[in-house]
């Protein structure tokens, strides 16, 4: 953590970029009549199954 | 591309192709208004500062060198997904019938503008077959009883489920179903059937007693409330609080709807949703233009709500305020969304394949049916293109890493375009990422509040 800045999060993203995906995780409903969701609630099952 | 946005005196910086996330003091967020940024998205340190406004530009430099502040476009040269032909999830409509008559029905009150109808035992199974063929080497895969009101048809539901499984586990797969419904029939027998065979919940309830009953009225014009209320909350305890969501809807009716999901916590509900609808102008209870500015600040009031709870030791998982920022879905999940069209499919009573359920019966969208099969063709091909590389509006948006693009059905809906996303629905889910980016950080204890 810096003086004038604190880092919540170091993201991940760049690290997935030559991966095509394993599509193991959740359907995401981003509709509003199911409980849609911002992909970005997900967790990746590849992470979980660790 | 970063993003800086200031809630109650927090400055909060997202990196949005690295996904980090930062809290800025006024000093460093100051400065980082004043670093002059190329074209190219590169930032240019001026040199000559000193003292604290020199340490603040080398922390800001110290991010940008790490990655984690100004990172490179993860694509530069577009997203072209393979075509894998799999499918791993369902919205299996077991009813084009329903036992309530909401104004807001996208679905028609339940028929979606066709017969009403109960699912065949016959056709649910060959709507499984399919999705189980066509599931490659996905272990897990997804069917959502959805309807109208899926509970009518509790038979053939039970039937599917006991199908589904053995043939699930004859392939080494298992299948998560999850039953959407109006609680209305959620008899104490109905709750432990699916307490016992572990199917996940989905509970309308949008709130107040006067806002559910307006909108959630039986065919008589009576009000719902109090006898969907009675079986969630039976429901909800019988199975210690697990694996369910309270899901509303909201309505210009309703501006302030963060009383309605302190409502529905105050009940006990600690899972809750609550959406926006999604109307047209001829609609009166549809969102103005100019209700938008409220609608933003009462996300807004729910958030120091939501930490209020928090603080009191009782925390209200809020579903559109939930964000992984550590482990988060990869690029491609992100690109893509939902799926639907290609890896997401709804079928009708009657065995018709969509793209999705919001696309039952929308003339153009049909894609064959569980008995002649799957018509692929040019609509999984325009669904699959559809992603956020594809979207104008998408690929100059800081949210579209998190967000994906919006939801095709409102995009259709409102601009006859997969690629045009639904600006409301983009102004709103902006929102809500900033309240739940600020919440993360409220949490984390890296701001004070």
């Amino acid at each position: 953590m810096g003086k004038h800045i604190k880092t919540l999060n170091r993201g991940s993203l760049q690290s997935t970029v030559k991966d095509d995906g394993c599509g193991q995780c959740q359907t995401s409903c981003q509709s509003a009549c199911k409980t849609s969701c911002t992909v970005g609630n997900q967790v990746c099952e590849r992470e979980s199954s660790k | 591309m970063i993003h800086k946005f200031t809630f109650d005196g927090a400055n909060i910086v997202l990196d949005v192709n690295s996904g980090a996330v930062h809290v800025f003091d006024d000093l460093a967020a100051g400065l980082l208004e004043e670093l002059p940024i190329t074209p190219e998205g590169r930032v240019e340190f001026p040199p000559g500062k000193a003292g604290r406004p020199a340490e603040a530009q080398a922390e800001i430099e110290g991010l940008v060198r790490e990655g984690l502040l100004f990172s490179p476009e993860p694509l530069p040269r577009g997203y072209h997904p393979a075509d894998r032909g799999i499918t791993k999830a369902l919205c299996l409509h077991l009813a084009h019938d329903c036992n309530l008559r909401c104004r807001y029905c996208f679905a028609g009150q339940g028929h979606f503008g066709g017969p009403r109808g109960l699912m065949s035992v016959e056709t649910g199974k060959k709507a499984l077959d399919l999705l189980l063929s066509r599931s490659g080497p996905r272990r897990r895969v997804e069917v959502d009883f959805f309807g109208g009101e899926p509970l009518l048809n509790l038979g053939v539901l039970k039937e599917l489920v006991r199908y589904g499984r053995d043939k699930a586990v004859a392939l080494g797969k298992e299948i998560k179903f999850t039953v959407t419904t109006n609680a209305l029939l959620l008899t104490p027998a109905v709750g432990d059937y699916l307490n016992r065979e572990q199917l996940s919940a989905v509970l309308s309830l949008d709130g107040r007693p006067e806002i559910h009953d307006r909108m959630r009225p039986f065919p008589g014009g009576a009000g719902s409330y109090r006898q969907a209320l009675e079986n969630a909350a039976r429901f909800v305890e019988s199975r210690a609080g697990a694996d369910y969501y309270v899901r509303g809807t909201f309505t210009r009716y309703n501006l302030d709807f963060a009383a309605d999901v302190l409502h529905l916590a105050g009940l006990g509900f600690n899972r809750v949703s609550l959406e926006p609808v999604v109307a047209g102008p001829e609609d009166d209870y549809s969102f103005r233009e100019e209700d938008l500015p409220r609608l933003l600040s009462e996300y807004e009031v729910l958030t120091r709500e939501l930490l209020t709870l928090y603080r009191r030791g009782r925390p209200l998982d809020y579903f559109h305020f939930n964000i992984d920022l550590a482990g988060g879905p990869c690029l491609a999940k992100r690109l893509s969304g939902c799926g639907a069209g290609y890896e997401y499919l709804a079928v009708t009573p009657e065995g018709s394949i969509y793209p999705c359920h919001q696309f039952v019966g929308r003339p153009g969208f049909s894609m064959g049916n569980v008995r002649s099969g799957l018509q692929e063709g040019p609509i999984a091909q325009q669904f699959q293109q559809a992603h956020v590389y594809n979207k104008d509006d998408c690929r100059s948006c800081w949210a579209k890493f998190l967000c994906s693009g919006g939801c095709h059905a409102n995009a259709v809906s409102f601009n006859n375009s997969l690629v045009q996303p639904y600006r409301t629905g983009c102004v709103i889910t902006r929102k809500r990422l900033e309240c739940a980016l600020y919440l993360k950080a409220a949490v984390a204890g890296i701001i004070t509040w």
